[in-house]
């Protein structure tokens, strides 16, 4: 799926990274913590669907080579922030929708989730207690 | 749908089931607190990374239908034990949010 | 590096990648160099007045120094796990604190050594190996 067919799909209009509205987007990650992000995504070319604006955003993307960031819930980043994603190259979109519904739409259209890493401490029962 | 059954078709495991047969009518996305209370509305199934203790009050007060740990995650003994304190659902999937939240799209409106 | 400068949070971690690239150092070393700098730089953000990030680029491995002057860390070994985090609530709202930061590095590192004193700072050098060249010695420095 490319930049530009997820953007029709979601009613979603690019803050910048237009022209690169034909790039292919292998898969989706949804997310607003960012840490989660960098221990949970394995491979490059994903899209990241989240609700947080800051400028980290755009770090992350950079660190991780992701194919683009896609706003929801009517969130947009500061000029600043747009600007940053601009002359680093990162395609930024932004949508209305609640993350739920974009989440719906683009599973439906064939937008497959990330590959993911299983992390080791994940099914080794409940962390402790913080003193 | 009942959540019961959602969990069924949706291969979610329960950490707290202390509702099974609530209804869930849609989902809800999210791992900020601020942004859950303001938006989320009652019997929608969250599907988060959050794992902080606020969850389960958060989750009461817009009576969401329970709370869905995306990819695994088990939170702390603390949210479990505040979670069968206040009667509060609280399953796992082994499937990441998109993927959840997907489904349980799919699932609900087919 | 300046604490709670949230704006610049992160620019060293992606300048640490463009160094890497440049210096031709191989594509999967550079992003875990990237994410661990960048969970190392965040810490440093959010949770102490400031400090240093230092790269080692050496032929076999990279290394990646934090240090600061911040509260230091009074449980080492719960800092290490996955979902531990002490972030403040502004913190948790803008996207941070899901206490998945020293795990990340643990996670991208082929070691990783904290060393902390409560009201002193803390020291964390972390190591990346590199596949094996045939260049003996050789070392670079660069400071941030």
């Amino acid at each position: 799926m490319t930049l530009r067919e997820i953007a029709r799909v979601v009613e979603a209009q690019f803050l910048t990274g237009a022209d690169l509205a034909d790039r292919e987007v292998r898969a989706a990650f949804a997310a607003d913590l960012l840490s989660d992000v960098l221990a949970m995504v394995r491979e490059e070319g994903v899209l990241l669907i989240t609700g947080t604006v800051t400028t980290q955003v755009v770090r992350v993307a950079e660190v991780m080579n992701l194919a683009g960031v896609l706003f929801v819930r009517g969130k947009v980043p500061a000029k600043a922030t747009v600007d940053y994603a601009a002359s680093a190259g990162i395609p930024l979109l932004a949508t209305e929708h609640l993350m739920y519904e974009t989440c719906g739409l683009l599973f439906a259209h064939g937008l497959p989730p990330a590959k993911r890493k299983r992390l080791p401490a994940e099914h080794d029962g409940p962390y402790p207690s913080p003193p | 749908m009942k959540l019961r059954e959602v969990a069924e078709k949706l291969g979610l495991e329960f950490l707290v089931a202390a509702a099974p047969e609530a209804e869930v009518e849609g989902g809800y996305v999210s791992d900020l607190l601020s942004d859950v209370l303001a938006n989320a509305q009652p019997k929608q199934l969250w599907i988060t990374h959050q794992r902080h203790l606020n969850v389960v009050a958060v989750a009461k007060l817009r009576e969401l239908s329970g709370v869905v740990f995306a990819r695994g995650i088990r939170p702390g003994p603390e949210v479990i034990q505040k979670a069968r304190e206040e009667g509060l659902n609280l399953l796992i999937s082994p499937a990441d949010a998109f993927e959840t939240a997907g489904r349980l799209h799919r699932l609900l409106f087919p | 590096m300046v604490g709670l400068d949230l704006e610049r949070a992160g620019t060293v971690s992606t300048e640490v990648q463009r160094v890497l690239r440049k210096l031709g150092v191989e594509p999967e070393v550079v992003r875990r160099a990237g994410i661990v700098c960048f969970e190392g730089e965040m810490n440093m953000v959010l949770y102490t007045p400031g400090g240093r990030i230092i790269l080692l680029v050496y032929d076999d491995r990279i290394e990646l120094i934090f240090s600061d002057f911040g509260p230091g860390i009074p449980d080492v070994e719960l800092a290490r796990q996955p979902g531990y985090s002490t972030a403040p609530e502004w913190a948790r709202e803008l996207g941070f604190g899901s206490g998945m930061g020293i795990p990340n590095m643990e996670a991208n590192s082929d070691r990783l050594e904290i060393r902390s004193r409560v009201g002193e700072g803390t020291v964390i050098r972390a190591t990346i190996l590199r596949r094996k060249s045939e260049a003996a010695g050789g070392r670079r420095e660069t400071g941030s």
